[in-house]
């Protein structure tokens, strides 16, 4: 059974659609990543989970329970990190961890290895108010005070978001682990190349996901031949050249490059409709699409 | 020396005994679009407040558009232009209000404005909601909208702090495209990212870490030198020795 299962919910906030038919399985033990732009509903989505907000309907299973009958169960079975740093800025690091230990009837002794790599970085600051953290401080801190009471499933909300490369590498290494003991998580990100961390991933935008896949099926998926070209001189200039060429669907900057998607031209084929306008070709190459490439084809896909 | 449109000599900032930037030195071509990198905390934010003449250097000296920033930092914010994903549009105002008030400031004419404004409004498909709260707009609008504004009055440099954070990805390609336009109508563009496949989209990059520039190249050159796949690997190599966070 599914750690984490959620059958066609809706939402709005009055009028204003949040969700619109929502589903998805979590299988234990796997990393499940939620990718979308803000505004898509991916934080409504995470407080309907961790049993903070009522779904307007469909239903929602987490470790078996149900989200309306069963929250204080839930509750205590579930880790949950916000988007927006939610401890205490006026408590220490370690007043922090202590009080989320005490909540959960639990001890930081009790579940010390649980955070032990985490917070042991963490120990040098731990007489320092939360509030005078740094960014990635505060991000470890926060995964400590949710995972202190063991739970059987992760929430993470956008826990990377505003963080500089090195520690949003760092932290997807940290959850690898936590998932190497058998924890179940579930992650939004608006990072598209964080997808490829994930086992399963949703792109989800204005409400509803369009596509749920491994990350290499979504790129298998993309049913479209893309190519990279070197362009000299006005980038503008080749976009507006290229994008007018018979069988080229887009075309978008990439440095001094330019990504070409097209349906069906083989390499061949394209590389004589720009010469013939006057491109130099020799640089032309089929390019692998990345999950953003992927990202902006379904869901055109799904407006058509 | 008058072809770059920013040169930087061992800008140097400190507070206190801790040196937030620590003599650093570039300059940056006329309509080259910069990518300024580095981890939270390396003092990419100080050494851009100093360029914008918002706060002065302890030594060193920098020239932007012309101007030096410590002897007349008033000037310098007549030649820039400056976005954040954080702040860069009065929600309260329409859209109308919000360009008015901006090209305003800069001391652009009334006249020009109204015209202007006009061309710039139908360019983005916006025109008929020139009367909308910007509060109302969808955010990809709003950052489209926020970054037309910052270069309306045709600045020297135009500042890009974070500018793309959360916004779709066809929003964001759209977003890159309108910084070409820029930068091939002769404005130069300084940009800060978090994400790394854009510090790929521009001219040149420089990488801070602990308050000195560690790395400067274009993102081809900086990957041939550090044998990286991508400028995320060439960052992790030069960031993850950093001593210091913000």
């Amino acid at each position: 059974m599914s750690e984490v299962s959620v059958r066609n919910v809706s939402m709005s906030y009055g009028r204003v659609p949040a969700l619109d038919g929502v589903s998805l399985e979590v299988e234990g033990g796997t990393v499940f990543g939620i990718i979308g732009p803000d505004g898509a509903g991916k934080t409504t989505l995470f407080r309907i989970m961790t049993t903070l907000l009522v779904p307007g309907s469909g239903e929602v299973r987490v470790c078996g329970c149900d989200v309306r009958k069963d929250f204080m169960e839930i509750r205590r079975m579930i880790g949950y990190m916000p988007g927006h740093f939610s401890l205490y800025q006026d408590l220490t690091v370690e007043e922090n961890l202590s009080l989320f230990a005490a909540v959960f009837n639990t001890s930081i002794q009790e579940n010390y290895h649980l955070v032990a790599e985490i917070y042991s970085q963490l120990e040098p600051f731990r007489k320092r108010r939360a509030g005078k953290l740094s960014g990635g401080m505060k991000q470890k801190l926060a995964l400590c005070c949710a995972m202190i009471h063991k739970p059987r499933v992760l929430f993470l909300d956008e826990p990377t978001t505003g963080v500089d490369p090195v520690s949003r590498k760092e932290f997807w290494q940290m959850l690898a682990r936590l998932k190497a003991q058998g924890i179940t998580i579930v992650v939004s990100t608006p990072y598209m190349d964080e997808a490829s961390k994930c086992d399963v991933i949703s792109l989800m935008k204005d409400g509803r996901f369009f596509r749920t896949d491994t990350p290499e099926a979504i790129v298998k998926g993309f049913g479209k031949r893309m190519y990279e070209l070197g362009v000299q001189g006005s980038i503008v200039r080749a976009l507006d050249d290229v994008a007018s060429v018979q069988g080229v669907e887009s075309c978008s900057p990439f440095g001094d490059r330019i990504h070409i998607v097209s349906p069906s031209l083989g390499r061949e084929e394209l590389s004589g409709r720009l010469s013939a306008i006057g491109y130099d070709t020799s640089s032309l190459r089929e390019a692998e699409p990345t999950v953003e490439d992927c990202f902006i084809e379904f869901d055109s896909r799904q407006n058509e | 020396m008058s072809e770059n449109a920013i040169y930087a000599e061992s800008l140097t900032k400190r507070f206190g005994s801790f040196t937030a930037v620590d003599h650093i030195s570039f300059s940056v071509a006329k309509g080259e679009i910069f990518g300024f990198l580095g981890a939270n905390g390396a003092g990419k934010t100080t050494a851009m407040r100093m360029l914008c003449g918002l706060s002065r250097p302890t030594s060193g000296r920098a020239v932007v558009a012309g101007v030096d920033i410590s002897r007349r930092p008033e000037d310098v914010k007549r030649h820039i232009g400056y976005m954040s994903q954080k702040f860069s549009l009065y929600d309260d105002l329409t859209v109308s209000e919000n360009i008015t008030l901006f090209a305003g400031i800069y001391g652009m004419k009334e006249k020009d404005i109204a015209r202007k404004s006009r061309d710039m409004l139908t360019r983005l498909g916006l025109y008929g909601e020139r009367d909308t709260l910007v509060a109302s707009l969808p955010l990809g609008w709003k950052q489209k909208l926020a970054f037309s504004s910052a270069v309306f009055h045709e600045p020297a440099v135009v500042f890009l702090d974070e500018p793309t954070g959360g916004v779709d990805p066809v929003t964001r390609r759209q977003f890159w495209r309108m910084i070409y336009e820029a930068a091939e109508r002769g404005i130069t563009v300084f940009v800060t990212t978090h994400y790394m496949d854009e510090a790929e989209y521009c001219h040149r990059v420089s990488i801070m870490v602990d308050g000195h520039i560690s790395a400067m190249g274009t993102p081809s050159g900086l990957k041939a030198e550090y044998g990286a796949g991508s400028m995320d690997e060439v960052f992790y190599i030069l960031a993850r020795g950093a001593r210091r966070s913000e």
